[in-house]
């Protein structure tokens, strides 16, 4: 491990001040973070540790529900409020790592993580991701758990998080605070990038600027479901999952939010995929058609071809579960 | 004294069971287990010394070559970093079980990817770490690396010993009823014990002291000696706690080697604990399989032939050989048989034992192959394996020291249910999944190494065993502890047992499931010894003595020991000395696995909804470390058939999922209700008429796993684990022709 400089923020002015200085990254809960610094995958020359900032509030509002940037994933998984108005995002916190480290884990740790890609915690592999230039071992590696969707020759990663993708769905807002003073909010939809040909670039956040909360808007009402499709029952990455928040009106589907996890660089989301479905009666053609749609452009590395049908059979299931006739609401 | 004990053949006296004291057999907790679960117990890791230093290996990033130059200046120059060792007696890769013969040195010339190099000492384990990772190296790469044994490249041999043919195995393959000819593979494996490999060295006035994570000491004694040129006398190993094994500590490690030059150099001690990946990627792996199994049967589900090719793989010049077939040369009947046994040569982390060489991967596929049998002969699972059991062993005709299998399989069978099975796939269905139900045999070669440990009885009422055996978490200090209890006469808590230091005598070490049985036997023995003396002093024959509560009794006499001993302390000496038995008499152990699976019919996910093993293995010493080993058998079964594989890269053959996160054990989530039940047995031909247990359950587990997706969702799995991808593919196959 490079050895670090550890400054202990009292508030968030001071966190964002230190900031300013180049080399420097907060650390939150730290547990992908930590990690990363093991294998000097990530060599920060200072560490400003946040997680003693007062950013732990679950607030409603008329503008919906306001999660500090520092609520645990297990805090948020198991707020009252979440658990009955947006219960998908419940069910994706804690599909996702395990007991421990949801504890540790915070909210804007979540959405910051890395990819789990083999080869980018390799530092003795070539990867665009780590070590900008420098190729990417994962095309022509072993790639199993690679993206089939957004992927470009200089990287083909997924980004790991199951919480994200319930708040892709749930069309959540991250506000930002600049080390200037400035506060804005950027749809999770644009707070994202794909790799392109600077898969280092994760995201829209300017150096040294900080994620203050996650909002997300009134809930839609309608079913919500959160499906994980992984190697082993639990503590396992998603190598497909749906995000889904639908509502019927008199057997036809009136809203759909379906976003997708295990495919892509980032949670996905296809506005064609839910315009093919609103306003239709469900049914299996009508689901293999936004099947279609989501994995026109989807193309497989080889040991990860196995998602392109995995994911047309898990987004037919979960739609299938969402328009059900026989069940009401929210299920457990 | 020593009491000394050839084992030459059976024993029918069953001396512990005329016992008093009536703690063997009891679910004795372990003693150790407070201590454990506080954090009290010190483990490699976490010795600390005065004036000790850190070091950190640096590995190879090439896959066949020679490193010329190692750029150490920059990292000398880095904060407290002292040295960067490069002693030509640093060793490549970890050293096999059961020998004095130490892993390859000359550490320079690489032959994997990942292989350790040299090894960076600094003052801290995070500046060691980082100057290990930032030091560059220039290499003379080789051309003519092989990365995978299927490589076409790759060559291959064939070990004399290691075929045999039986009859005229084409000829009655040609001329059965029914025929299977398969293909099966199985992953490259990683033991994966919790524990790190760490080492901490220490020399003491031109003795070294050497804290090691190691599972054998005498023989790794030895592999150091030879590794450093230094007598193994001048060496002491200490390993009181041993956070798991499974093989990969059979050997000394990297670290270990490494450790001790260093120390020499440094003049201080040295501690150098593996990084998980380095854990992974610098030890020992379980070779990948490619099994071709063949089985021709008449109408009544008789085996006419069987066939068993395996092509396995390992290092240029490696002896070891996943040893397949081991168990088919006698599981079942069949007059005619063939063993071919490949091994290709690879650059690949070096192939060593891992829990249950052999049958894990050979009985697995196997047990595959039997049901695919029993499928196509129309016949129960269950009804065509005891239709097939050899009442001798076949081939030598040597009898089988006790057998077992028919009972595990009927009593097995009647307590899982398995008449509620429906015999063809895709008959049960909950909601998305197909519910299936699978069996398979289990069995596993037994066998005991030789053995030695020391009992002291004191006058104040309590034994002191001693000897170098090591706990790897299996409960040696309990099973131990309880033999001596338990033969002279004493409550568990008047008994201390203490291990894994190489200053006491010599002991089988932990592996190949023979510790309890080897090491518990030499304790037996010293025991006897002292009941000898005892009786001696009370006056009748030892037979006929009674030890009970610390009391000696005969007739209508009751002593107290201390009274008995006439005022001095008693020691003994036992020693186990394998013999002829084990030529005279097949000895194995035997059992049977039961699964009942969820496939689910969308995505391909499998989920083990129960589990039931039925084990014999002789006395059973301690009810519950047996369900424990029978318990992590199984789930080792659970991840051989699901989760488990350690992926090469085909284009270096460095292995890609070096961590926990990506190297997948199964987890509390994955693991059903087991249920584990002990069929009651004494072996004869096993000193104390006990058997092994550690490796018992994973020998086939696997395999009723893989025959419940096939009965529940109608896809075989050939090639494990049996990831989503694989079934998914199976899945899509079977509704494509369904239409
Ligand atoms: C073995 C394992 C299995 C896991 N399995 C899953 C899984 O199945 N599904 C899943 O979704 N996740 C999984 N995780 C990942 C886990 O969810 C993340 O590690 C965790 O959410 C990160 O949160 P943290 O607070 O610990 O982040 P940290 O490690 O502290 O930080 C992560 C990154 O975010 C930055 N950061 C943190 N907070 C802020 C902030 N407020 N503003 C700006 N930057 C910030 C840090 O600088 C760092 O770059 C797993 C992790 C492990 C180790
Ligand atoms: S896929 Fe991306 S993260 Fe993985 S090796 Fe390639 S560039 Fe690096």
């Amino acid at each position: 491990m490079r050895a670090f400089d550890y400054i202990r923020a009292g508030s968030c002015k001071d966190a964002l001040a230190e900031a300013e200085t180049p080399g420097t990254a907060f650390i939150a809960g730290g547990t992908n973070l930590l990690d990363l610094m093991k294998h000097e995958v990530m060599t920060p020359a200072r560490l400003v540790d946040i997680s003693r900032l007062d950013l732990r509030g679950i607030t409603l509002t008329d503008a919906g529900l306001r999660v500090g940037a520092l609520v645990s994933n297990s805090d948020l998984a198991a707020d009252p409020l979440v658990r009955r108005h947006w219960p998908l995002l419940s069910r994706a916190l804690l599909a996702g790592a395990s007991g421990q480290l949801r504890n540790k884990a915070t909210t804007g740790g979540n959405l910051l993580q890395r990819t789990r890609c083999y080869y980018f915690y390799d530092t003795a592999m070539p990867c665009n991701k780590r070590e900008p230039g420098s190729g990417c071992a994962a095309i022509g590696g072993f790639n199993r758990i690679h993206a089939i969707l957004g992927a470009s020759e200089a990287c083909i990663a997924t980004h790991p998080s199951d919480m994200a993708v319930a708040l892709r769905a749930l069309s959540a807002e991250v506000e930002l605070l600049a080390p200037g003073g400035g506060r804005r909010q950027v749809p999770l939809a644009a707070f994202y990038r794909l790799p392109g040909d600077t898969p280092h670039v994760e995201t829209v956040l300017e150096p040294g600027e900080m994620i203050a909360a996650v909002l997300l808007p009134p809930a839609e009402g309608g079913r919500q479901i959160y499906r994980k499709v992984r190697d082993r029952a639990s503590y396992a990455f998603a190598l497909v999952s749906v995000a889904a928040c639908l509502r019927m009106e008199q057997g036809r589907i009136a809203a759909a939010a379906l976003a997708f996890g295990g495919l892509a660089h980032m949670p996905w989301r296809s506005a064609d995929v839910e315009g093919t479905l609103i306003g239709e009666v469900p049914s299996a053609a009508l689901f293999d058609r936004a099947a279609d749609l989501l994995l026109a452009e989807a193309k497989g590395q080889g040991d990860n071809d196995f998602k392109i049908p995995l994911a047309r059979r898990t987004l037919a299931a979960v739609l299938a579960e969402a328009t059900a006739e026989d069940t009401e609401g929210d299920r457990a | 004294m020593t009491r000394e004990m050839t084992h030459d053949g059976p024993d029918a006296d069953h001396r512990l069971d005329g016992m008093a004291q009536g703690v063997l057999g009891r679910g004795e907790p372990r003693p150790e287990g407070a201590l454990k679960v506080t954090g009290r117990a010190v483990y490699t890791g976490d010795q600390q010394a005065p004036g000790m230093v850190h070091g950190a290996l640096v590995r190879a990033t090439i896959t066949r070559g020679r490193v010329t130059t190692l750029n150490s200046a920059t990292v000398l120059e880095m904060p407290g970093v002292l040295a960067v060792i490069d002693d030509p007696r640093l060793v490549r890769f970890s050293g096999q079980g059961a020998t004095t013969k130490p892993p390859k040195a000359d550490a320079a010339g690489v032959v994997y990817h990942g292989q350790p190099i040299a090894l960076v000492v600094a003052e801290t384990l995070e500046q060691a770490r980082h100057a290990a990772l930032r030091l560059t190296v220039d290499y003379a790469e080789e051309p003519g690396a092989v990365t995978g044994p299927e490589d076409p490249a790759a060559e291959v041999e064939l070990p004399q010993k290691k075929q045999s043919e039986t009859g005229a195995p084409d000829a009655a393959l040609e001329a059965a009823d029914t025929v299977i000819d398969r293909i099966y593979r199985t992953a490259s494996m990683s033991s994966a014990p919790m524990e790190p490999h760490a080492s901490l060295a220490e020399w003491q006035g031109g003795k070294l002291v050497l804290h090691s994570t190691l599972q054998m000491l005498a023989s790794a004694q030895g592999q150091v000696a030879a590794a450093l040129g230094i007598e193994p006398e001048d060496i002491r190993i200490l390993a009181p706690h041993v956070g798991g094994g499974f093989g990969s500590k059979l050997g000394i490690s990297p670290e270990t080697v490494a450790a001790a030059i260093a120390a020499q150099q440094m003049r201080r001690p040295v501690s150098v604990v593996c990084t998980r990946p380095q854990s992974m990627e610098t030890t020992s792996r379980r070779s990948e399989t490619l099994q071709r199994i063949q089985m021709g049967a008449d109408d009544e589900g008789r085996l006419t032939m069987i066939g068993h090719e395996a092509l396995v793989s390992n290092l240029p010049g490696q002896k070891f050989s996943e040893p397949v077939q081991q168990a088919t040369h006698f599981t079942y009947e069949a007059a005619h048989r063939r063993v071919v046994h490949r091994v290709a040569r690879v650059h690949r982390l070096v192939a060593a034992s891992v829990r249950a060489p052999g049958e894990a991967v050979g009985a697995t596929a196997f047990e595959c192959a039997m049901d695919e049998l029993a499928d196509k002969l129309g016949l129960c699972p269950v009804a065509l394996r005891l239709r097939n059991i050899p009442k001798v062993e076949p081939g030598t005709g040597r009898p089988f020291s006790s057998h077992k299998l028919a009972e595990a399989l009927t009593e097995g069978a009647r307590r899982f249910g398995w008449e509620h099975r429906h015999a063809s796939p895709r008959a049960r269905r909950e909601g998305e999944w197909w519910i299936g139900m699978g069996m398979s045999s289990l069995v596993r070669v037994n066998t005991v190494m030789e053995a030695k440990a020391r009992v002291s009885l004191s006058l104040d009422g309590t034994a002191l065993v001693e000897t170098d055996m090591t706990d790897i978490g299996t409960g040696s200090y309990a099973i131990l502890s309880q033999i001596a209890a338990e033969m002279l006469g004493l409550p568990m808590g008047s008994v201390e047992t203490v291990l894994g230091d190489t200053d006491l005598p010599a002991s089988s070490g932990s592996g190949g499931s023979f510790g309890a049985a080897s090491t518990g036997s030499a304790v037996y023995l010293a025991c006897l010894e002292l009941r000898s003396r005892l009786a001696e002093a009370m006056g009748c024959p030892e037979p006929e003595l009674t030890l009970k509560d610390g009391h000696a009794i005969h007739d209508n006499r009751k002593v107290p020991l201390s009274t008995l001993m006439g005022g001095a302390a008693m020691q003994a000496e036992g020693h186990l000395i394998p013999g002829e038995a084990e030529d005279k008499a097949r000895q194995a152990t035997w059992g049977a696995a039961f699964a009942e699976v969820g496939v689910n019919a969308i995505t391909g996910e499998i989920r083990v909804r129960r589990m039931l093993g039925t084990f014999a293995i002789g006395r059973v010493l301690n009810a519950q470390t047996a369900r424990s080993q029978a318990l992590g058998g199984m789930i080792w079964g659970i991840g051989m058939a699901l989760t488990e594989e350690l992926v090469h890269d085909a284009r270096d053959g460095h292995i890609v999922n070096r961590d926990l996160a990506e190297y997948h054990v199964p987890v509390n989530a994955d693991v059903p209700a087991l249920e584990v039940h002990f069929l009651e047995e004494r072996d004869d031909w096993a000193p104390m008429q006990a058997k092994g247990i550690g490796e018992l359950g994973i020998c086939g587990a696997g395999a009723a796993i893989v025959n419940a997706v096939h009965n529940a969702c109608g896809v075989r799995v050939r090639s494990l684990p049996m990831t989503v991808d694989k079934v998914l593919a199976g899945l899509v196959e079977a509704e494509a022709d369904q239409g």
